[in-house]
């Protein structure tokens, strides 16, 4: 268990990055506290594993930094560094039994056998494969192997982190959200320091204290489950999170003026943005209000998800999400307003602040 | 039930018939004819029944041949498996080595088998060869004319120089084709290089061993080309295997009906372990 800390970490997997373009991980500089519970949320390719494996060892970053408890780790290896990293397909040793594979990471660390027999019972329980422990692991299915492959991350409680790196992506629905309770159950009895990659946006707020949300190399939001979705610093956090994202229309900011073609609306602020600068107001569809009042949109397509409604329509020439609730009803001439403490502005995709 | 029945149909099946027929069927009839009769010559053939097989069953030149060829197989198996396995485990796995490592590992099983046996013959000659004068210039008394232990060596290392690469090249494909994840979750694990060799390594390559095992066990059970042209089965009959006695006796003493005796006796050798190996190789696929 330890406070991990990334200092100015860059990550390029050709030889002499020239440009920024080349690193495959742009600059990262953020303490991961002790104990703490994170989910590194992205699409594929936006350089989450390869955050993770630095953190682990399996790669040597290009640049910076890695302490754990203020000690340098950078040059030491993955073992050295007392890691637990679960991988997203199954690795087994399927020449050895279930309950042999449990051990294999303790008995390589040399643990007492009867502090091997315990702990290894203990993970079999949790994971559910109580009766197969004899039984050698090649002819289990692929979520019993990932549950073994899990297992071995747990297995030794003396780590500094354990690291998942979307381990739960060939398990089936249901079990997933056990998995995942028991994992956060795990987190609140022991204190590891967690990491969590994954690209599904509920597997990391339900997850996670924190969330670290990445694109394109770079972290751009780390926040609670909530400013995540009250405030994205992004754009790219607005879309990614939430279902439906957040809508997000070209707008012209003048003083506390915001111009979305013909309508605008008065903010209670005066966004501060440099000239030339792209600049989009983003709102939730939770925080769009239908009604016969304020500004004129066209509705196209309802879709009933059940519990709520989703109204696609075109606003100011621009397609909108709006959030209704199940019984709510579309006025013959719909209008909009928007929530005002909802409303985020963006220039060049980066949010601006009251504040700024 | 409205099924056509066309008995035309095995008309088609006539060309592959002729071939076999042809190629092996009538070559193996005229054998078996051969290992049950005598002859003098003048094409006269005289009844001799089971005689040709009694005889050869009670010779001990055949016998001291099948436990030369035992002996060079199990010799060769036991140095070429492990050799090609730590060869192929120190294989570069990407880059510019790895073209370069696998055209030179090819290069041995491009020769033709008498041109191999060519060069060792060369190679190992006292008076011009490179490695029989350098060795002999050194003090070593090589000679593998006369010494039947240095005719052996000689074999075997051409063997282990021509073959290698063969187990090389299978444990190398079997070894590329593990996923880099498992010796990350290894790494994480702590295992020890041997941890990684035995629990990782090793199940994976246990497919591609297994053939390698049993094609290198077949050819070099049938070896001829190569200790016939380097030590002609000499000195004396010490490298003598099967193959090049039943030439001998075919060939060179015209013996033909002890020597179809030989042949079939030989076949169904090879033919009772090519069962048991293929056994073996497909019940250890059930497994799996």
């Amino acid at each position: 268990m330890a406070r991990i800390n990334l200092e100015h970490i860059r990550h390029a997997y050709g030889e002499r990055p020239k440009s920024e373009a080349d690193y495959s991980l742009k600059e990262v500089h953020h303490e991961w506290n002790d104990g703490g519970a994170y989910a590194l949320l992205g699409p594929s390719g936006c350089g989450k594993t390869t955050l993770l494996n630095i953190i682990s060892g399996l790669l040597q970053p290009s640049e910076g930094r890695i302490l754990f408890d203020g000690r340098d780790v950078t040059q030491l290896s993955t073992q050295q560094r007392n890691i637990a990293q679960v991988f997203q397909f199954p690795v087994i040793y399927d020449t050895m039994t279930v309950y042999d594979n449990l051990a294999f990471p303790l008995r390589n660390r040399r643990v007492p056998e009867a502090d091997v027999d315990r702990r290894v019972t203990e993970i079999i329980d949790m994971i559910g494969l109580g009766g197969w422990a004899r039984k050698t692991a090649r002819g289990l299915t692929a979520d019993q192997k990932q549950k073994i492959s899990l297992g071995r991350g747990l297995v030794r409680n003396d780590v500094n982190a354990i690291l998942f790196d979307e381990p739960l992506t060939v398990i089936d629905p249901h079990m997933k959200w056990i998995l995942r309770s028991q994992l956060k159950k795990l987190h609140r009895q022991f204190g590891f320091t967690m990491v969590y990659v994954t690209h599904d946006q509920t597997e990391a707020l339900t997850f996670a204290d924190k969330v670290v949300v990445m694109y394109d190399g770079q972290i751009v939001q780390i926040g609670t489950p909530a400013e995540l979705f009250e405030r994205p610093s992004h754009t790219f956090v607005g879309y990614f999170i939430g279902s439906p994202g957040m809508n997000l229309l070209p707008a012209t900011i003048d003083g506390n003026t915001v111009a979305l073609g013909t309508d605008t609306i008065a903010l209670d602020y005066s966004p501060k943005v440099a000239s030339g600068a792209k600049t989009e107001l983003g709102i939730r569809p939770e925080f769009v209000r239908l009604g016969r009042e304020g500004m004129h949109v066209r509705v196209n397509k309802v879709e009933d998800i059940g519990r709520q409604k989703i109204v696609r329509a075109e606003f100011a020439g621009k397609p909108i999400a709006i959030v209704l609730s199940e019984d709510g009803e579309i006025p013959a001439d719909p209008r909009v307003t928007f929530d005002p403490s909802a409303i985020n502005i963006y220039a060049d995709s980066w949010r601006v602040g009251r504040e700024a | 039930m409205d099924r056509t029945w066309n008995n035309k149909a095995w008309f088609m099946v006539l060309p592959v018939l002729l071939l076999v027929a042809f190629s092996a069927v009538i070559p193996l009839m005229t054998v078996v004819n051969y290992s049950v009769q005598d002859t003098f010559g003048n094409n006269q053939f005289f009844w001799a029944g089971t005689d040709w097989f009694v005889k050869i069953l009670h010779s001990d030149r055949f016998w001291q041949a099948l436990g030369r060829n035992l002996l060079f197989s199990a010799i060769i198996l036991s140095i070429e498996i492990p050799l090609g396995i730590l060869i192929a485990l120190n294989m570069p796995k990407k880059g510019i080595g790895v073209p370069v490592c696998l055209v030179l590992m090819a290069l041995p099983l491009l020769i033709p088998w008498n041109v191999v046996g060519t060069i060792w013959q060369v190679f190992g000659r006292v008076d011009i060869g490179l490695l029989g004068f350098t060795l002999k210039a050194l003090g070593f008394d090589y000679n593998y004319v006369n010494d039947v232990f240095d005719a052996w060596l000689t074999l075997i290392v051409m063997d282990v120089w021509h073959w290698t690469s063969l187990v090389v090249l299978l444990c190398y494909a079997g070894l590329v084709s593990i996923p880099e994840a498992y010796y990350q979750a290894a790494k994480i694990d702590g295992a020890s290089r041997w941890a990684v060799f035995r629990y990782i390594q090793l199940p994976k390559m246990k497919r591609v061993l297994l053939i390698a095992f049993l094609l290198r066990f077949m050819d070099s059970f049938m070896i001829y080309t190569e200790p016939f042209v380097v030590t002609g089965g000499g000195p004396g009959n010490s490298t003598t295997f099967l193959s090049i006695d039943l030439v001998k006796m075919a060939i060179g003493q015209f013996d033909l009906g002890p020597a179809a005796a030989m042949s079939l006796i030989y076949f169904l050798i090879i033919l009772l372990l090519s069962w048991i190996f293929y056994t073996v190789m497909t019940s250890s696929d059930e497994q799996a």
